[in-house]
């Protein structure tokens, strides 16, 4: 009896002791983020574009008598920045592509971001219309990248002027058995809108009408309209049932490599593949993506990589100073492009390494028609069933009913 | 059930990787309960026990109490003190042993599913995140626009008195003009530009009577400067993070009066629709920023009403149904064969061969899938290649429904094979030996006696193996992702599991719809919950024979 008494006794002051170490340790804890001196500003960027930003937003808090720290989030950068900042737990600044923009407005994530006209107009005037959303800017771009057409040049020296010229060129290199494949367009299983959408432009297709401020209108869809039915019969005569061009089996995990691999001459790409293809030494150019002969011109989306300010974030003001004021500096954007090959959206970043970048260019020249990657919630709608019935036409279904039901199926997720 | 749900993040689930689990340790009824040692060890691991429970409650508290949620706290102290009282009383022997299972399978089980039936009664999505306050400030802030031909100011943040807590005030600068003016919440006033200095770029360093903060300093009365609104005529100068400020306007604002969103340039109105969680306007038009309502049973209603759902849904179940067995299936009777072979006593350097069979098993299987996936490229893949063959196999439906089993054969085979080499061992070998004394075949005494007794160990285990690939979204969608599609539906493939078709509906469309995916997910665990039941109650008539 005596035994039990003590020892629950010892037991209650050695419980108390704990839980009261464990009060104090949290204390100072809970207390610190809010109350450090100045705070810390918080920015959330994927594994490459951290590396980058770090020196730079390490700098900005050394001036600036603040802590400043970048987090890596190499997964959904998107989606964890929705949910964490509706939980009150986000950064102040998130770097991401601008095709979320729609995304996180309508969820109230990020605050628009107020240029000056001068900061504006110190950008490539694409990059900013790929930022503005509903008539607001809600970002600062830094990068831009779109689609292009390289080739091996030892292989083909001539940059084609119509896809027609193209498959001519291939098929002759392909009956002369130096390649395997015509072209090196990614399809894959399900369709891959982003790197069709050239041909689907060329060929007169669109995806959204324009509204009267400029502004894609999520109510005018191009697909399964008339135009995107003469389209797709275009594609599908370069599919597997005809000239056996665009192949499902291509897909995003092995068209760079083939074009590497010297088994097709031609591939359409993006700035991400040029560290491949200078990698395997093969002599390469890089022009615009051919049209279709008589047809319009092959329009590639163009993407903005930006800096966005979080609309729940503890250091707005601070994280506004940051995004406004100092990520316009072309030093910055200069060390992004070091980290990552993409042409900056900054004019002047742009001319000083255009110099010992002939490539860079070359991209923006192939971009130079491109239409701005919607940012349209909507847009979201578009992807899956667009890339399907691609997959489908290539395949060798039908188009006039096969788009069709891509355009019911899309206009009906759109709300 | 959320985690297929999340998308690809899953993918280190195996099939059958779920540990079997042990049955909790019974109280020693035998010996009465004064008779129990007392021993040094016990007190102390009690000791640390509570004591981490009681450091955990303290650590828990703080948000609570910052949070102001007082039935949370209630609730976490009354938890706390039963927890306490359950361990230091010699009374209640068998809640011991149970609460602390309870407490787990309530943290991690029924809440989960409780917070899923709850979700699937709401709206709750991309553009219907938070309460109708967050989509109001976020409507107005984003429509915040600089007044057309307004001054850019330099800005520089400033106080009356201590940085930290005296009043805020804006000093701005006019660029052209190098006017200094100081504006607070009643408005803007020029000051004598005796009494300030201002550096090149404009910004005012030092003004009499005024404390200029530092970033440092003003960052931590960060939210007073972004609510700071210094009125003009023609809007109001805010500032552009800490070194700039414009004139701006917002130009959309709620109206509590007619419970509207008003356009002040306009005069257009949003109306709150409150069954919707939108602002709607006369004719339809919604505001993006929403919010998160009940919508009662709309998100049921719509699986069952919806055509595109409800339509394919009957052929979907009946392959996820052959899948799941199929799987589950195959890679049992697969496992079970090369454990009989390896059991046979004739077998020679059997230990060689199982460390070779499991090797499937060691390796991530979200790579295996996506390794396998590009074996069986029509082109380019190895299967083809190896074989002489020119099979589109993801092209069309039988041979990618083949495919995935296939894939699902090898990935999950090792599996079921060591679990049935553990349980052939444990069959003595006296039961088939008397089986040949009594002149049965080997076939027969397999029939007879190995595989039902293999069947009672292992039964559970085929049940839970069933459960998990009836919902194995990884090896659909790190695969085939539902293709092939027949042309005139893109929301339904032929290899689409529920889970997988399910996932494209809530969250390929615009955004995620978090309310509608979790009232799918009730429907897919009715179903898998009908099966086990059935299932489990199969082999419990199973047991009762052969035990």
């Amino acid at each position: 009896m005596r035994i039990r008494t003590a020892g629950v006794v010892a037991l209650f002051a050695l419980a108390l002791a704990a839980s009261g170490c464990g009060g104090d340790s949290d204390k100072p804890a809970a207390k610190e983020t809010p109350k450090a001196a100045g705070g810390k500003l918080v920015i959330w960027a994927d594994d490459k574009r951290t590396a980058a930003v770090k020196p730079f937003a390490e700098k900005f808090g050394q001036e600036n008598g603040v802590t400043v720290e970048v987090q890596a989030v190499s997964k959904d950068l998107q989606t964890n920045f929705v949910t964490a900042s509706q939980q009150g737990s986000g950064p102040d600044v998130v770097v991401g592509a601008h095709d979320w923009i729609g995304n996180l407005v309508q969820n109230g994530a990020i605050d628009p971001v107020q240029l000056a006209a001068e900061q504006k107009s110190a950008f490539n005037e694409t990059a900013v219309k790929a930022v503005t959303f509903n008539g607001q800017v809600y970002g600062v771009p830094y990068a831009q990248e779109n689609l292009a057409l390289i080739r091996n040049t030892e292989l083909a020296p001539e940059a084609p002027k119509t896809i027609e010229d193209l498959v001519a060129a291939g098929k002759k290199l392909k009956a002369a058995k130096k390649v395997t494949e015509t072209l090196c367009l990614q399809v894959g299983q399900n369709g891959d809108a982003y790197h069709i959408y050239p041909l689907y432009t060329s060929a007169g297709g669109y995806l959204f009408g324009t509204g009267a401020n400029g502004d894609y209108d999520p109510k005018d869809l191009g697909v399964g309209k008339p135009e995107s039915v003469e389209a797709f019969k275009k594609i599908g005569a370069l599919g597997e049932k005809g000239e056996g061009v665009l192949k499902r089996s291509i897909s995003d995990t092995n068209s760079i490599s083939t074009f590497t691999s010297k088994k097709c001459a031609y591939l359409v790409s993006g700035p991400w593949a040029v560290a491949d293809v200078k990698k395997a030494n093969i002599s390469y150019d890089i022009s615009a993506i051919p049209g279709f002969a008589g047809g319009k011109e092959a329009q590639p989306f163009v993407g903005v990589q930006a800096f966005y300010v979080a609309a729940k974030g503890k250091n707005k003001a601070l994280a506004q100073e940051f995004v406004a004021n100092y990520t316009t500096t072309p030093e910055l954007a200069v060390a992004l492009y070091n980290a990552e090959p993409r042409p900056p959206a900054l004019t002047a970043a742009l001319d000083q390494v255009k110099g010992s970048d002939p490539d860079l260019a070359k991209f923006q020249e192939a971009g130079k028609n491109g239409q701005v990657l919607p940012a349209i919630p909507a847009m979201a709608a578009i992807w899956d069933p667009f890339g399907k019935a691609e997959a489908a036409v290539i395949g060798g279904a039908d188009p006039t009913s096969t788009i069709t039901t891509a355009g019911k199926t899309i206009s009906g997720q759109i709300k | 059930m959320s985690t297929p749900l999340s998308g690809p993040e899953s993918v280190t689930r195996t099939p059958g990787r779920e540990p079997a689990g042990s049955p909790p340790p019974r109280p020693r009824a035998s010996r009465s309960r004064d008779d129990a040692p007392i021993t040094l060890t016990g007190i102390a691991g009690k000791v640390l026990l509570l004591g981490l429970t009681a450091g955990i409650a303290v650590w828990a508290a703080f948000p609570l109490v910052a949070a102001e949620m007082w039935t949370g706290l209630a609730l976490l102290a009354a938890s706390t003190a039963g927890l306490f009282y359950l361990y230091l009383t010699r009374r209640h022997i068998p809640a011991k042993y149970l609460v602390p299972g309870t407490l787990f399978l309530i943290a991690f089980q029924v809440f989960p599913v409780l917070y899923t039936a709850s979700t699937a009664f709401t709206n709750f999505g991309d553009g219907h995140r938070g309460s109708k306050d967050e989509a109001i400030v976020a409507i107005g802030s984003s429509s915040v626009t600089q007044v057309p031909g307004s001054t850019e100011y330099a800005l520089s943040i400033a106080t009356r008195g201590d940085p930290a807590t005296g009043p805020l005030l804006f000093l701005v600068t006019d660029p052209a003009t190098r006017a200094v003016s100081v504006g607070d919440a009643k408005g803007l006033r020029p000051l004598d530009a005796a009494d300030v200095t201002i550096a090149t770029g404009g910004k005012v360093t030092a003004a009499d009577g005024y404390n200029v903060l530092t970033f440092g300093q003003a960052n931590a009365r960060s939210k007073e400067i972004t609510d700071l609104v210094v009125p003009t005529a023609g809007g109001a100068v805010r500032s552009s993070g800490l070194s700039r400020a414009y004139e701006g306007k917002a130009v959309r604002a709620y109206d509590a009066g007619c419970d509207c969103i008003r356009d002040t340039e306009t005069g257009q109105t949003w109306t709150a629709d409150e069954q919707a969680g939108a602002f709607v306007a006369a004719d339809g038009e919604r505001l993006a920023q929403g919010w998160k309502v009940n919508v009662g049973l709309k998100n049921f209603t719509r699986v069952l009403t919806d055509e595109n759902i409800s339509g394919p849904f009957l052929g979907t179940l009946v392959w996820n149904f052959a899948f799941a067995i199929g799987s589950t299936g195959g890679t049992f009777l697969l496992g079970m064969l090369i454990a009989l072979v390896l059991h046979s006593p004739r077998m020679r350097g059997t230990n060689f061969y199982r460390v070779l069979l499991v090797l499937p098993y060691a390796m991530p299987s979200f790579a295996m899938l996506l390794a396998w996936r590009d074996m069986f490229n029509a082109d380019f893949g190895l299967i083809n290649s190896l074989f002489g063959l020119n099979v589109d196999w993801f092209g069309q439906e039988w041979t990618a429904r083949f495919a995935v089993i296939l894939v699902q054969l090898w990935l999950g085979y090792p599996y079921m094979f060591l679990v049935a080499t553990g349980a052939l061992q444990a069959i003595p070998r006296e039961l088939t030996e008397a089986t040949s004394v009594d002149g049965a075949s080997p076939w027969q005494s397999f029939r007879a006696v190995t595989l039902p007794l293999l069947l009672v160990a292992l039964s559970p285990l085929l049940i839970s193996s069933f459960a998990f690939n009836f919902n194995n979204f990884n090896a659909i969608y790190l695969t085939t992702e539902g293709a092939p599609f027949p042309a005139d539906n893109p929301t339904n493939g032929a290899t689409d599991l529920l889970i997988t078709y399910t996932y494209r509906l809530a969250f390929g469309g615009q955004g995620a719809q978090f309310g509608f995916a979790a009232a799918i997910s009730l429907f897919i665990f009715a179903i898998v919950a009908v099966v086990s039941a059935i299932s489990f109650r199969r082999t419990r008539k199973q047991e009762e024979v052969y035990a």
